[in-house]
């Protein structure tokens, strides 16, 4: 038990409902290849992987430091396309990720610790309108600079031989192929990313953001610099999403601007991360499996209610498939007033 | 005993230093671009669209010095303000194409009357149902207002389809008129004249009425302004509403501009609104202003030297003026 607190770094989900169902999540993920065969079924399973590492990290920055930030699919996408551009120029190989993966954490940070310098300092209000800017100026660049990032095309690239899918590997009875082998990776890397974040919000340092968050001008006449934190927040926050863009990148065998850096991924983690519940990161993994499954699944029984209601006015309309966002959208705002702490707060309430 | 002249407080000193701001940004770029006809083109062009930025952004500023609530949903309005009148169209479409400057000017008007029209009674709905219950509290504001854009965009896509719609302009206003080298677009000299309009009301408003009076004061000192008897929030409510009309007029105005919509058209052009905003100081309708020709003009300028920089120039000028003037040229004094 007490490795267990250790692990998780003495920040338990607390209440039995919620348990219960982050451990359907955690151990539908660890065994998906076995319980949920064929491809997309993975491909949900890998997707809700480096989505949980990217509203977590995001999570950071709204839930724990209280500002808000559009510009996170900008530093997951500079962690798509470092890994990405790396493989796709310097051949299929391990050193090839490393060398994007660092280049591509590097300029996050840097670039995020640039943001902050100029928004941070004056009121929280400019960060979300600065990054705003940002983020969209950056799009345009990536799709502009077509020669280096293939442009609206994106680039297709091939992984290391371990992670085709035609590698086999043998042990005993039983054959894993290279897919089996790179979804395998992608879920460790987003566990132990997970828990290096629960890490950091639970750490003195942690404390100390909430504690802006709470009462800025109060932690300020403590004697913490909000800025310093604020801005180091900031910067952790960026380099975890760029990881986690490395590992979509590794995902697909894919980078482009629809997947990584558009706006509508941006309100996406907002929605996964306001809905699952904000200021606390097992809300990022419930809003970001919520999210991707309701993507993926919800549109199925959609379709099936606009059928089933063709006859009437209106509602057809309203449960059309293509709706989804708007259902989202509106359970975003209903929980922004209701359930401010979105549904992990109402587990833990009901405990 | 002093004299009584003496004892009225001393004038406000003016701050001109922006004021030079777009002229200087022109005439740097004159000698770059070269040819006078084109640098004057160039120079027209982004004033236009710098006029019709400023429409947009005025409304956003306004509302944020008066209700401190940063309007992440204004984009919406400019949407709905479009597609309002692109619904009208079909009605007018015989006065719009018939060949007399006057009636595709009264079609004109009705379309913008009807967007703003639309655009105000939606910002009352909106202030009351998503603004009111969060006021105070940035955060939340921030994004139960992104929620209210997600969600009126999808309404849009449901009712209109998720594809462009062709929004052509009324026979009049198209082509170009010529003088020598110059070529100008009809519909740019519409845009800045309309600008102009909004702007020079806005001032007249703003200074010279009592309501503009009470609106000042509230951005300066709410509390102070409801004590003094004054129902600040019927004032919240109209100017959120003025605020959401401006955004439908400007919606309107970049409709005929781009001579198409689409349900994201509000989102692209917030992007811009924003930088202006920032550049301008938030809250005021002056550095708005400035702000809004000095983004359209470097824009233009650098999308004809070196098209691929073109918002990457935003940025920069952004990051310029912040270093300058970190609150932005003219800040609200409260804030």
């Amino acid at each position: 038990m007490k490795t267990l607190g250790a692990i998780l770094s003495g920040d338990p989900p607390r209440g039995r409902v919620l348990t219960f169902l982050l451990l359907v999540i955690l151990i539908s993920l660890a065994f998906a290849p076995l319980l949920f065969p064929g491809t997309a079924a993975l491909n949900v399973a890998a997707k809700i992987c480096y989505f949980v590492v990217l509203a977590a990290s995001y999570d950071l920055l709204l839930g724990y430091t209280g500002i808000v930030s559009f510009a996170h699919t900008m530093f997951f996408g500079i962690g798509g396309y470092g890994a990405g551009l790396a493989l796709y120029n310097f051949g299929p190989s391990w050193t090839s990720i490393l060398l994007g993966t660092f280049a591509a954490l590097l300029l996050a940070v840097a670039l995020a610790l640039v943001i902050g310098l100029f928004s941070l300092r004056v009121r929280a209000i400019f960060f979300a309108m600065i990054t705003l800017a940002v983020a969209s100026a950056f799009s345009i660049l990536a799709s502009q600079l077509s020669d280096v990032t293939g442009g609206e095309d994106g680039r297709n690239f091939r992984l290391p031989e371990a992670l085709r899918p035609g590698f086999q590997f043998v042990i005993g009875p039983f054959t894993i192929n290279g897919r089996i082998i790179a979804y395998y990776l992608i879920f460790f890397a987003a566990l132990i990313l997970f828990l290096l974040l629960l890490r950091v919000v639970n750490s003195p340092f942690g404390r100390v953001l909430q504690a802006i968050r709470d009462n800025e001008f109060r932690a300020e006449a403590l004697g913490y610099r909000t800025v310093v934190y604020r801005s180091i927040g900031n910067c952790l926050a960026a380099g975890a999403a760029a990881l986690a863009g490395v590992l979509c990148a590794l995902w697909l065998r894919y980078t482009g601007p629809a997947v990584t850096l558009s706006f509508d991924i941006m309100l996406d983690i907002l929605l996964m991360v306001v809905i699952g519940g904000m200021g606390t990161l097992y809300g990022a993994v419930l809003g970001a499996a919520i999210f991707v499954l309701a993507e993926t699944y919800l549109q199925n029984v959609m379709a099936m209610i606009s059928h089933g209601t063709a006859d009437l006015p209106i509602l057809p309309l309203v449960f059309h498939p293509d709706r989804w966002l708007l259902w989202l959208g509106v359970l975003f705002v209903l929980s922004v007033y209701f359930f401010p702490f979105g549904i992990v707060g109402r587990l833990r309430a009901h405990r | 005993m002093t004299p009584r002249g003496e004892l009225s407080l001393p004038r406000q000193r003016r701050d001109f230093a922006p004021l030079t701001l777009v002229p200087l940004v022109a005439l740097v770029a004159l000698p770059l671009v070269g040819s006078p006809s084109t640098w004057v083109t160039l120079t027209l062009a982004g004033l236009a669209m710098g006029m019709i930025i400023f429409i947009i952004a005025s409304g956003l500023t306004l509302v944020f010095g008066l209700m401190d609530v940063l309007n992440f949903g204004h984009g919406a309005f400019i949407t709905v303000g479009a597609y309002a009148a692109a619904s009208l169209v079909p009605l007018l479409a015989a006065s719009l194409h018939a060949d007399s400057m006057t009636l595709n000017l009264l079609a004109l008007l009705a379309l913008i009357a009807l967007a703003m029209a639309v655009t105000a009674v939606l910002g009352y709905a909106f202030e009351r149902v998503i603004i009111m219950p969060v006021y105070g509290q940035h955060l939340k504001q921030i994004l139960v207002t992104v929620g209210g854009l997600i969600v009126a965009e999808q309404l849009i896509i449901a009712v209109y389809g998720p594809v462009q719609i062709a929004l052509p302009l009324p026979t009049a206003f198209r082509g170009s008129l010529i003088f020598g080298d110059v070529a100008v677009e009809r519909y740019r000299l519409i845009a800045v004249v309309v600008g102009l309009v909004v702007f020079a009301a806005m001032l007249l408003i703003l200074n010279r009425t009592r309501i503009g009076l009470l609106i000042r004061a509230g951005v300066e000192n709410g509390e102070m302004v409801e004590a003094l008897g004054y129902h600040i929030r019927r004032l919240f409510v109209g100017v959120f509403m003025a605020g959401s009309a401006l955004a439908g007029l400007g919606g309107v105005m970049w409709g005929f501009y781009r001579e198409s919509l689409t349900p994201g058209m509000g989102m692209d052009v917030m992007v811009l609104v924003f930088i202006v905003v920032v550049i301008g100081g938030l809250g005021s309708v002056g550095g708005c202003f400035i702000g809004a020709l000095l983004v359209a003009v470097t824009a233009n300028y650098t999308g004809f030297l070196a098209p691929k920089l073109a918002l990457g120039s935003n940025i920069l000028l952004m990051a310029l003026i912040l270093l300058w003037r970190s609150r932005g040229l003219y800040p609200v004094a409260k804030r």
